[in-house]
């Protein structure tokens, strides 16, 4: 059978929107475009703002304190008071170009985000509209998919969280050295503040929502069509399954936390917010 | 005992229309029993495909208020009816008349996808030895009962009629279930990147929302099938990887 003859004996593809869906079937997508364009925008401003090397608000260094933005982990480059690993910026950097350290830092998070399964799924809805919601018309006849260009592109996603996993470790090291306060006496002491669990909260929900990922828990172990016969993967698919079962949720509360982390650490480094100390040893 | 008002897609594959029923419904009642009681007391004509009245035969897929379900599974407490409830037939096969459409483009389909082939038996007596756990894993899978709802609310077939080049959301689930199969040695991997097109799936979870048997279509057989293609057509590194990887 062709494709038309088979095609002509279906109903007429629906109109943008027309569905008899009698739920608020659009309040989803509406939640999910708000969200995830209110955090482009702001992750987007908080990068520029590293683009002027007379401030460095997003590392905190009041009171002993040493907190660094995750939008800014690992400093890579930086000005004083944070020194950045290879200097300033880079020497090739073109003249007429802004330069901000984030630059070089968040693509890698974002490319996560944007190729995970989760993400693929929420943005073609609330974005793209394809479809807007399930049963409900879409604006667009013809559809490729993610079978052919640009959305092939999405297959780099493991690719994504190797560079992923490493940031969860460099960021778990930023949390344990927020753990520590430089004393009147000038040496490091363990202590805890509220910058302090901001930040492992931060590494602990990007944590569950990285190590959740479908690709890691395919790596792992869901190639295998036997587990019996490799009880170490089969341990490691069990362990990723059970964050991936709540995939949406981890990387929801990460992303608003992340931004949290940033807007945290920011308003610190301005003397807006006052870090609160509960201790130090 | 309440009144409700059903809109009732009255027509065949050439024109139809919404036609409404009012009718008395009584506590415990599902779908399925008011359009019988309709059937019986005001349109005798009705076509309607049904069976077991117990979510597992799924001959009585249909979309209740736009949302693809089993007549028989969605109690009248589950649905507003202070306002009409809407019955329309599934959206993604040809109608046949009424409720009931042409369900058989999926079982053309099932004959394209390659068969179980297993190994060698395990023992001489011809049977083979697997541990529960890798059965598991591919048990979800066989929970199916070819309502498909699943497919009706893919918008790929759906909206976009690839009927022709996408297997659908069903057939990835029993792609699943073959190629996850810890006695299978047969590959099906290069013809679901190509002839199965799942490349077309763009991961909406419609499919898995619908789904009566709450299987996990997206998370449990869909992605781990992209992720299979994906080792096999988009990995330069996976490829190293896969010769040295534990097999099994």
């Amino acid at each position: 059978m062709a494709t038309m003859s088979y095609a002509s004996t279906l109903p007429k593809q629906a109109k943008f929107g027309e569905t008899t869906r009698s739920d608020v079937w659009w309040m989803q997508p509406l939640v999910v475009f708000l969200g995830f364009s209110a955090f482009i925008v702001y992750s987007t401003w908080a990068a520029l703002q590293g683009t002027d090397i007379s401030t460095c608000y997003y590392w905190f260094g009041g009171n002993g304190a040493n907190y660094l933005s995750p939008f800014y982990s690992p400093a890579l480059f930086g000005s004083t008071p944070h020194p950045g690993i290879f200097g300033v910026m880079p020497a090739w950097w073109p003249a007429f170009l802004p330069f901000s350290p984030a630059f070089f830092i968040m693509w890698i998070p974002a490319g996560f985000r944007f190729t995970c399964y989760y993400y693929r799924g929420a943005y073609y809805k609330a974005f793209w509209l394809d479809p807007v919601n399930c049963a409900v018309g879409e604006p667009r006849k013809s559809y490729l998919g993610e079978r052919y260009l640009p959305l092939i592109l999405q297959n780099v996603h493991r690719y994504f969280m190797y560079l992923a996993v490493v940031f969860i470790l460099i960021l778990g090291r930023d949390a344990w050295d927020g753990l520590w306060f430089k004393g009147a006496d000038g040496g490091e002491h363990f202590g805890l503040a509220v910058g302090s669990l901001v930040l492992i909260v931060n590494v602990v929900l990007l944590g569950g929502y990285t190590l959740g990922c479908h690709s890691l828990r395919h790596l792992v172990g869901g190639f295998l069509d036997s587990f019996s016969k490799n009880k170490a993967c089969a341990s490691c698919f069990n362990a990723v399954t059970c964050l991936n079962k709540k995939h949406m949720l981890w990387a929801w509360m990460s992303l608003i936390w992340v931004g949290f982390t940033d807007v945290y650490i920011r308003l610190c480094a301005m003397g807006i917010w006052h870090d609160f100390r509960f201790f130090t040893f | 005992m309440s009144t409700v008002t059903f809109k009732i897609w009255r027509g065949d594959k050439e024109s139809g229309k919404l036609v409404d029923y009012t009718t008395e419904a009584s506590e415990g009642m599902v779908v399925l029993d008011v359009v019988h009681k309709i059937q019986a007391t005001q349109a005798n004509d009705m076509a309607c495909r049904w069976n077991c009245k117990a979510g597992k035969c799924g001959s009585c897929s249909a979309e209740i208020n736009g949302k693809p379900s089993l007549m028989c599974m969605t109690r009248l407490d589950m649905i507003p009816i202070d306002k009409p409830v809407t019955i329309q037939p599934m959206r993604a096969f040809p109608s046949i008349r009424d409720l009931v459409t042409d369900v058989s483009w999926n079982f053309r389909v099932k004959k394209k996808i390659k068969q179980f082939k297993p190994r060698p038996p395990d023992a001489p007596d011809g049977t083979w030895r697997m541990q529960q756990e890798d059965v598991d894993r591919v048990q979800e899978f066989r929970k199916c009962i070819e309502c498909f709802l699943c497919q009706d609310v893919c918008h790929v077939l759906r909206d976009h009629h690839k009927h022709e080049e996408f297997i659908g959301p069903r057939y990835l689930v029993y792609t699943a279930a073959l190629e996850m199969h810890p006695l299978d040695t047969e590959d099906r991997i290069p013809e679901l990147k190509e002839a199965h097109g799942i490349g077309y799936c763009n991961i909406t979870k419609c499919c898995t929302k619908v789904c009566p048997e709450h299987i996990t279509i997206t998370d449990n057989a869909i992605i781990p099938l992209k992720e299979r293609v994906v080792d096999d057509f988009y990995d330069p590194l996976g490829w190293l990887w896969k010769i040295l990887r534990p097999k099994g």
